[in-house]
Protein backbone atom coordinates (compact mmCIF):
# COMPACT_ATOMS: atom_id res chain seq x y z
CA UNK A 1 0.00 0.00 0.00
CA UNK A 2 1.26 3.44 -0.91
CA UNK A 3 0.35 6.57 1.03
CA UNK A 4 1.03 10.08 -0.26
CA UNK A 5 1.65 12.45 2.65
CA UNK A 6 0.78 16.01 1.69
CA UNK A 7 1.78 18.69 4.18
CA UNK A 8 3.84 21.87 3.93
CA UNK A 9 5.54 21.01 7.23
CA UNK A 10 8.48 18.67 6.74
CA UNK A 11 8.26 17.80 10.44
CA UNK A 12 4.66 16.62 10.11
CA UNK A 13 5.53 14.65 6.98
CA UNK A 14 8.39 12.99 8.83
CA UNK A 15 6.24 12.09 11.84
CA UNK A 16 3.43 10.67 9.67
CA UNK A 17 5.93 8.75 7.56
CA UNK A 18 7.49 7.20 10.64
CA UNK A 19 4.09 6.08 11.95
CA UNK A 20 2.98 4.68 8.59
CA UNK A 21 6.24 2.88 7.91
CA UNK A 22 5.86 1.12 11.26
CA UNK A 23 2.53 -0.08 9.88
CA UNK A 24 4.37 -1.45 6.81
CA UNK A 25 2.90 1.22 4.54
CA UNK A 26 5.06 2.74 1.79
CA UNK A 27 5.14 6.52 1.71
CA UNK A 28 5.65 9.33 -0.77
CA UNK A 29 5.63 13.02 0.13
CA UNK A 30 4.46 16.32 -1.33
CA UNK A 31 4.72 19.81 0.16
CA UNK A 32 1.56 21.31 -1.42
CA UNK A 33 -1.47 20.44 -3.52
CA UNK A 34 0.24 21.15 -6.82
CA UNK A 35 3.13 18.81 -6.02
CA UNK A 36 0.62 16.23 -4.81
CA UNK A 37 -1.36 16.38 -8.05
CA UNK A 38 1.80 15.92 -10.11
CA UNK A 39 2.80 13.01 -7.89
CA UNK A 40 -0.63 11.39 -8.43
CA UNK A 41 -0.26 11.74 -12.18
CA UNK A 42 2.99 9.77 -12.00
CA UNK A 43 1.92 7.17 -9.46
CA UNK A 44 -1.58 7.06 -8.03
CA UNK A 45 -1.35 6.21 -4.30
CA UNK A 46 -3.86 4.05 -2.44
CA UNK A 47 -4.43 6.69 0.21
CA UNK A 48 -3.58 10.35 0.75
CA UNK A 49 -2.98 12.03 4.10
CA UNK A 50 -3.86 15.62 3.29
CA UNK A 51 -3.23 18.90 5.09
CA UNK A 52 -5.71 21.72 4.48
CA UNK A 53 -3.72 24.96 4.61
CA UNK A 54 -0.74 24.90 2.26
CA UNK A 55 0.85 27.38 -0.16
CA UNK A 56 0.44 27.14 -3.96
CA UNK A 57 -2.61 24.84 -3.81
CA UNK A 58 -4.44 24.02 -0.61
CA UNK A 59 -5.76 20.60 0.37
CA UNK A 60 -9.37 21.25 -0.56
CA UNK A 61 -8.46 22.58 -4.01
CA UNK A 62 -6.24 19.57 -4.57
CA UNK A 63 -8.89 17.07 -3.53
CA UNK A 64 -11.57 18.66 -5.73
CA UNK A 65 -9.15 18.59 -8.68
CA UNK A 66 -8.25 14.97 -7.94
CA UNK A 67 -11.87 13.85 -7.57
CA UNK A 68 -12.75 15.54 -10.90
CA UNK A 69 -9.80 13.91 -12.63
CA UNK A 70 -10.69 10.83 -14.70
CA UNK A 71 -8.76 7.92 -13.25
CA UNK A 72 -9.46 4.18 -13.04
CA UNK A 73 -9.30 4.20 -9.26
CA UNK A 74 -9.65 7.06 -6.82
CA UNK A 75 -7.45 6.96 -3.73
CA UNK A 76 -8.90 7.28 -0.24
CA UNK A 77 -8.37 10.75 1.21
CA UNK A 78 -7.85 11.42 4.90
CA UNK A 79 -7.65 15.08 5.81
CA UNK A 80 -5.10 15.75 8.55
CA UNK A 81 -5.36 19.35 9.63
CA UNK A 82 -5.64 21.89 12.42
CA UNK A 83 -9.02 22.92 10.99
CA UNK A 84 -11.12 21.15 13.60
CA UNK A 85 -14.57 22.74 13.37
CA UNK A 86 -17.67 21.02 12.04
CA UNK A 87 -17.99 23.38 9.05
CA UNK A 88 -14.58 22.35 7.71
CA UNK A 89 -15.18 18.65 8.43
CA UNK A 90 -18.56 18.64 6.72
CA UNK A 91 -17.17 20.55 3.73
CA UNK A 92 -14.37 18.00 3.39
CA UNK A 93 -16.75 15.04 3.57
CA UNK A 94 -19.13 16.65 1.08
CA UNK A 95 -16.24 17.19 -1.32
CA UNK A 96 -15.20 13.55 -1.18
CA UNK A 97 -12.92 13.04 1.83
CA UNK A 98 -13.15 9.57 3.38
CA UNK A 99 -11.92 10.38 6.87
CA UNK A 100 -10.70 13.36 8.86
CA UNK A 101 -7.96 13.72 11.45
CA UNK A 102 -7.83 16.78 13.67
CA UNK A 103 -4.28 17.70 14.65
CA UNK A 104 -2.61 16.95 16.97
CA UNK A 105 -2.70 13.23 16.30
CA UNK A 106 -0.88 10.12 17.45
CA UNK A 107 -0.22 6.68 15.98
CA UNK A 108 -3.43 5.24 17.53
CA UNK A 109 -5.54 7.82 15.75
CA UNK A 110 -3.85 7.26 12.39
CA UNK A 111 -4.23 3.50 12.74
CA UNK A 112 -7.86 3.91 13.77
CA UNK A 113 -8.61 6.08 10.74
CA UNK A 114 -6.92 3.66 8.35
CA UNK A 115 -9.08 0.92 9.86
CA UNK A 116 -12.21 3.02 9.48
CA UNK A 117 -11.81 3.22 5.73
CA UNK A 118 -10.96 -0.44 5.37
CA UNK A 119 -7.24 -0.10 4.67
CA UNK A 120 -6.11 -2.29 7.57
CA UNK B 1 7.37 0.32 50.38
CA UNK B 2 7.38 -2.09 53.31
CA UNK B 3 5.86 -5.51 52.64
CA UNK B 4 3.38 -4.97 55.45
CA UNK B 5 2.25 -1.70 53.88
CA UNK B 6 1.97 -3.29 50.43
CA UNK B 7 -0.23 -5.97 52.00
CA UNK B 8 -2.51 -3.29 53.48
CA UNK B 9 -3.23 -1.96 49.99
CA UNK B 10 -3.39 -5.42 48.43
CA UNK B 11 -5.94 -6.65 50.97
CA UNK B 12 -8.00 -3.47 50.82
CA UNK B 13 -8.27 -3.62 47.03
CA UNK B 14 -9.13 -7.31 47.04
CA UNK B 15 -11.82 -6.87 49.70
CA UNK B 16 -13.37 -3.68 48.36
CA UNK B 17 -13.20 -4.27 44.62
CA UNK B 18 -11.82 -7.73 43.86
CA UNK B 19 -8.84 -6.16 42.09
CA UNK B 20 -5.69 -8.23 42.49
CA UNK B 21 -2.40 -6.39 42.92
CA UNK B 22 0.74 -8.52 42.74
CA UNK B 23 4.17 -7.32 43.95
CA UNK B 24 5.33 -6.76 40.35
CA UNK B 25 2.53 -4.18 40.01
CA UNK B 26 3.59 -2.26 43.14
CA UNK B 27 4.67 0.61 40.91
CA UNK B 28 0.98 1.17 40.10
CA UNK B 29 0.36 1.89 43.78
CA UNK B 30 3.09 4.53 43.70
CA UNK B 31 1.93 6.24 40.53
CA UNK B 32 -1.79 6.17 41.22
CA UNK B 33 -2.00 6.52 44.99
CA UNK B 34 0.68 9.12 45.70
CA UNK B 35 -1.68 11.95 44.57
CA UNK B 36 -4.38 10.50 46.86
CA UNK B 37 -1.94 10.38 49.78
CA UNK B 38 -0.99 14.03 49.21
CA UNK B 39 -4.64 15.09 49.03
CA UNK B 40 -5.27 13.43 52.36
CA UNK B 41 -2.21 15.08 53.94
CA UNK B 42 0.00 12.01 54.12
CA UNK B 43 3.69 12.30 53.37
CA UNK B 44 3.82 9.08 51.40
CA UNK B 45 2.10 5.71 50.88
CA UNK B 46 3.61 4.25 54.05
CA UNK B 47 2.03 7.06 56.07
CA UNK B 48 -1.32 6.52 54.33
CA UNK B 49 -1.05 2.77 54.99
CA UNK B 50 -0.80 3.56 58.69
CA UNK B 51 -4.05 5.55 58.43
CA UNK B 52 -5.72 2.57 56.78
CA UNK B 53 -5.07 0.27 59.72
CA UNK B 54 -7.96 -0.14 62.13
CA UNK B 55 -11.12 1.69 61.01
CA UNK B 56 -10.17 3.72 57.95
CA UNK B 57 -12.21 6.62 56.60
CA UNK B 58 -14.65 5.16 54.05
CA UNK B 59 -14.16 8.13 51.72
CA UNK B 60 -10.42 7.45 51.65
CA UNK B 61 -11.02 3.76 50.89
CA UNK B 62 -13.36 4.71 48.04
CA UNK B 63 -10.85 7.17 46.65
CA UNK B 64 -8.12 4.53 46.72
CA UNK B 65 -10.30 2.02 44.88
CA UNK B 66 -11.28 4.64 42.29
CA UNK B 67 -7.65 5.61 41.75
CA UNK B 68 -6.66 2.00 41.18
CA UNK B 69 -9.34 1.20 38.61
CA UNK B 70 -8.30 1.18 34.97
CA UNK B 71 -10.47 3.32 32.74
CA UNK B 72 -9.00 2.46 29.36
CA UNK B 73 -11.77 2.53 26.77
CA UNK B 74 -12.65 3.91 23.37
CA UNK B 75 -15.58 4.12 20.99
CA UNK B 76 -16.15 0.81 19.18
CA UNK B 77 -13.16 -0.63 21.05
CA UNK B 78 -11.67 -3.64 19.24
CA UNK B 79 -14.31 -3.09 16.50
CA UNK B 80 -15.18 -6.78 15.96
CA UNK B 81 -17.50 -7.05 19.01
CA UNK B 82 -19.51 -4.15 17.62
CA UNK B 83 -19.64 -5.56 14.10
CA UNK B 84 -20.94 -8.76 15.71
CA UNK B 85 -23.46 -6.77 17.72
CA UNK B 86 -24.77 -4.97 14.65
CA UNK B 87 -24.82 -7.86 12.21
CA UNK B 88 -25.40 -10.96 14.36
CA UNK B 89 -26.45 -10.34 17.97
CA UNK B 90 -28.92 -7.52 17.39
CA UNK B 91 -30.78 -9.30 14.55
CA UNK B 92 -30.93 -12.43 16.71
CA UNK B 93 -32.14 -10.79 19.89
CA UNK B 94 -34.68 -8.51 18.18
CA UNK B 95 -36.11 -11.61 16.51
CA UNK B 96 -36.37 -13.27 19.92
CA UNK B 97 -38.11 -10.21 21.37
CA UNK B 98 -40.74 -9.65 18.68
CA UNK B 99 -43.50 -10.00 21.27
CA UNK B 100 -42.21 -7.79 24.07
CA UNK B 101 -40.27 -5.43 21.77
CA UNK B 102 -38.05 -4.55 24.72
CA UNK B 103 -34.30 -4.82 24.82
CA UNK B 104 -32.16 -4.53 27.94
CA UNK B 105 -28.38 -4.24 27.82
CA UNK B 106 -25.91 -3.96 30.70
CA UNK B 107 -22.41 -2.59 30.27
CA UNK B 108 -20.67 -3.70 33.45
CA UNK B 109 -17.62 -1.50 34.14
CA UNK B 110 -18.62 1.06 31.52
CA UNK B 111 -15.87 3.55 32.37
CA UNK B 112 -16.45 6.95 30.72
CA UNK B 113 -19.33 5.70 28.60
CA UNK B 114 -17.80 5.00 25.20
CA UNK B 115 -19.03 1.38 25.15
CA UNK B 116 -22.70 2.03 25.99
CA UNK B 117 -22.77 5.06 23.70
CA UNK B 118 -21.27 3.01 20.86
CA UNK B 119 -24.18 0.60 21.33
CA UNK B 120 -26.65 3.51 21.43
CA UNK B 121 -25.36 4.78 18.10
CA UNK B 122 -25.70 1.34 16.53
CA UNK B 123 -29.22 0.98 17.89
CA UNK B 124 -30.09 4.39 16.49
CA UNK B 125 -28.60 3.54 13.10
CA UNK B 126 -30.35 0.17 12.99
CA UNK B 127 -33.70 1.32 14.37
CA UNK B 128 -35.44 1.37 11.01
CA UNK B 129 -34.32 -2.17 10.21
CA UNK B 130 -35.64 -3.70 13.42
CA UNK B 131 -38.70 -1.54 14.01
CA UNK B 132 -39.66 0.18 17.23
CA UNK B 133 -38.02 -1.31 20.30
CA UNK B 134 -37.97 0.03 23.80
CA UNK B 135 -34.29 -0.09 24.67
CA UNK B 136 -32.71 0.26 28.06
CA UNK B 137 -28.93 0.44 28.37
CA UNK B 138 -27.47 0.40 31.86
CA UNK B 139 -23.86 1.47 32.39
CA UNK B 140 -22.28 0.69 35.75
CA UNK B 141 -18.87 1.36 37.20
CA UNK B 142 -17.07 1.38 40.52
CA UNK B 143 -15.83 4.95 40.03
CA UNK B 144 -18.26 7.81 40.72
CA UNK B 145 -15.91 10.25 38.98
CA UNK B 146 -15.83 8.26 35.78
CA UNK B 147 -19.61 7.83 35.87
CA UNK B 148 -20.01 11.59 36.07
CA UNK B 149 -17.84 11.90 32.96
CA UNK B 150 -20.01 9.28 31.26
CA UNK B 151 -23.18 11.19 32.13
CA UNK B 152 -21.90 14.49 30.74
CA UNK B 153 -20.66 12.65 27.62
CA UNK B 154 -18.07 15.29 26.82
CA UNK B 155 -14.99 13.89 25.10
CA UNK B 156 -11.64 15.29 24.04
CA UNK B 157 -10.52 15.54 20.45
CA UNK B 158 -8.25 12.54 21.05
CA UNK B 159 -11.08 10.43 22.46
CA UNK B 160 -13.47 11.06 19.56
CA UNK B 161 -10.81 10.16 17.03
CA UNK B 162 -10.13 6.68 18.40
CA UNK B 163 -12.50 4.20 16.83
CA UNK B 164 -15.30 6.63 15.98
CA UNK B 165 -15.99 7.08 12.26
CA UNK B 166 -16.05 10.76 11.29
CA UNK B 167 -19.59 10.40 9.92
CA UNK B 168 -20.85 9.36 13.35
CA UNK B 169 -18.97 12.24 14.99
CA UNK B 170 -20.74 14.66 12.68
CA UNK B 171 -24.11 13.03 13.16
CA UNK B 172 -24.26 12.47 16.89
CA UNK B 173 -21.92 15.01 18.53
CA UNK B 174 -21.91 18.75 19.06
CA UNK B 175 -18.71 20.71 19.27
CA UNK B 176 -18.29 22.65 22.49
CA UNK B 177 -15.13 24.73 22.37
CA UNK B 178 -12.35 22.16 21.93
CA UNK B 179 -14.43 19.23 23.11
CA UNK B 180 -17.23 17.16 21.68
CA UNK B 181 -20.48 16.34 23.45
CA UNK B 182 -22.88 13.59 22.49
CA UNK B 183 -26.30 14.86 21.53
CA UNK B 184 -29.08 14.44 24.02
CA UNK B 185 -31.00 11.77 22.10
CA UNK B 186 -28.03 9.39 22.33
CA UNK B 187 -27.14 10.34 25.90
CA UNK B 188 -30.64 9.67 27.17
CA UNK B 189 -30.56 6.12 25.82
CA UNK B 190 -28.12 5.19 28.61
CA UNK B 191 -28.65 5.35 32.36
CA UNK B 192 -25.74 5.07 34.75
CA UNK B 193 -25.37 3.92 38.29
CA UNK B 194 -22.57 3.10 40.70
CA UNK B 195 -22.14 -0.63 41.06
CA UNK B 196 -19.45 -2.86 42.54
CA UNK B 197 -19.30 -6.24 40.78
CA UNK B 198 -18.68 -7.85 44.17
CA UNK B 199 -22.13 -6.73 45.34
CA UNK B 200 -25.42 -8.56 44.83
CA UNK B 201 -26.76 -8.21 41.29
CA UNK B 202 -30.35 -9.15 42.06
CA UNK B 203 -31.50 -5.50 42.12
CA UNK B 204 -30.22 -4.88 38.60
CA UNK B 205 -32.87 -6.97 36.85
CA UNK B 206 -32.54 -9.24 33.85
CA UNK B 207 -30.69 -8.36 30.67
CA UNK B 208 -30.76 -9.62 27.11
CA UNK B 209 -27.12 -8.76 26.50
CA UNK B 210 -24.34 -8.18 29.02
CA UNK B 211 -21.04 -6.56 28.12
CA UNK B 212 -18.35 -7.39 30.68
CA UNK B 213 -15.26 -6.82 28.60
CA UNK B 214 -11.73 -6.43 29.93
CA UNK B 215 -12.87 -6.48 33.55
CA UNK B 216 -12.38 -10.04 34.73
CA UNK B 217 -8.66 -9.89 33.93
CA UNK B 218 -8.18 -7.87 37.12
CA UNK B 219 -9.71 -10.55 39.37
CA UNK B 220 -8.49 -13.87 40.72
CA UNK B 221 -10.10 -17.16 39.62
CA UNK B 222 -12.45 -17.44 42.60
CA UNK B 223 -13.72 -13.88 42.11
CA UNK B 224 -14.18 -14.44 38.37
CA UNK B 225 -16.19 -17.60 39.08
CA UNK B 226 -18.31 -15.79 41.66
CA UNK B 227 -19.03 -12.81 39.38
CA UNK B 228 -19.85 -14.96 36.36
CA UNK B 229 -22.07 -17.21 38.49
CA UNK B 230 -24.11 -14.26 39.73
CA UNK B 231 -24.09 -12.63 36.30
CA UNK B 232 -25.64 -15.76 34.80
CA UNK B 233 -28.72 -15.12 36.96
CA UNK B 234 -29.02 -11.61 35.42
CA UNK B 235 -28.90 -12.84 31.84
CA UNK B 236 -32.10 -13.90 30.07
CA UNK B 237 -32.17 -17.63 29.18
CA UNK B 238 -31.56 -16.79 25.53
CA UNK B 239 -29.25 -13.84 26.27
CA UNK B 240 -25.68 -13.17 25.16
CA UNK B 241 -22.63 -12.36 27.29
CA UNK B 242 -19.67 -10.48 25.86
CA UNK B 243 -16.23 -10.90 27.43
CA UNK B 244 -12.94 -9.28 26.43
CA UNK B 245 -10.57 -10.83 23.93
CA UNK B 246 -8.22 -12.06 26.67
CA UNK B 247 -11.01 -13.47 28.81
CA UNK B 248 -12.93 -16.75 28.76
CA UNK B 249 -15.36 -18.79 30.83
CA UNK B 250 -13.53 -22.01 30.04
CA UNK B 251 -12.00 -23.47 33.16
CA UNK B 252 -13.59 -20.72 35.25
CA UNK B 253 -17.31 -21.48 35.40
CA UNK B 254 -19.85 -24.00 34.12
CA UNK B 255 -22.60 -21.37 34.05
CA UNK B 256 -21.72 -20.23 30.53
CA UNK B 257 -20.43 -21.80 27.35
CA UNK B 258 -18.88 -20.19 24.27
CA UNK B 259 -21.28 -19.56 21.40
CA UNK B 260 -20.08 -21.83 18.63
CA UNK B 261 -17.95 -20.08 16.07
CA UNK B 262 -18.07 -16.65 17.71
CA UNK B 263 -15.04 -15.92 19.86
CA UNK B 264 -15.74 -13.63 22.82
CA UNK B 265 -19.49 -14.34 22.99
CA UNK B 266 -21.04 -16.66 25.55
CA UNK B 267 -24.46 -18.07 26.39
CA UNK B 268 -26.01 -20.00 29.24
CA UNK B 269 -24.54 -23.50 29.43
CA UNK B 270 -27.92 -25.08 28.67
CA UNK B 271 -29.00 -22.71 25.89
CA UNK B 272 -29.14 -23.60 22.22
CA UNK B 273 -28.20 -20.25 20.71
CA UNK B 274 -26.87 -20.36 17.18
CA UNK B 275 -25.87 -17.02 15.72
CA UNK B 276 -25.68 -16.40 12.01
CA UNK B 277 -22.29 -14.80 11.57
CA UNK B 278 -21.73 -13.29 8.16
CA UNK B 279 -18.35 -12.20 6.91
CA UNK B 280 -19.43 -8.63 7.62
CA UNK B 281 -20.29 -9.51 11.22
CA UNK B 282 -16.98 -11.25 11.81
CA UNK B 283 -14.94 -8.42 10.30
CA UNK B 284 -11.95 -7.30 12.28
CA UNK B 285 -11.86 -4.04 10.35
CA UNK B 286 -13.47 -0.99 11.82
CA UNK B 287 -17.12 -0.53 12.58
CA UNK B 288 -18.76 1.15 9.64
CA UNK B 289 -21.89 3.25 10.02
Amino acid sequence: MLCLIVDDSSVVRKVVRRILEEMDIDCAEAADGQQAFESCQNTMPDVIMLDWNMPVMNGMEFMCKLRAHPTPTQPKVIFCTTENDTDHIQAALAAGADEYIMKPFDSDIIRSKFEQIGLL
Amino acid sequence: MLTADFDIYKDLLKTESGIIITPDKAYLLDSRLTPVARRWGHEDLDAMAAALRGAPDKRLVKEIVEAMTTNETSFFRDTRPFNLFKHAVLPYITQQRQNTRRLKIWCAACSSGQEPYSLSMILKEEAEKHGVFQTDILGTDISEDILEQARTAIYSQFEVQRGLPIQLLMKYFEQTDKKWQLKNDIRKMVRYRYFNLLDSMTMLGTFDIIFCRNVLIYFDEATKRDILGRMSKCLAPDGVLYLGGAETVLGVTDAFKPITGVRGLYAHADSEIALTVSEQADAKSAFMP
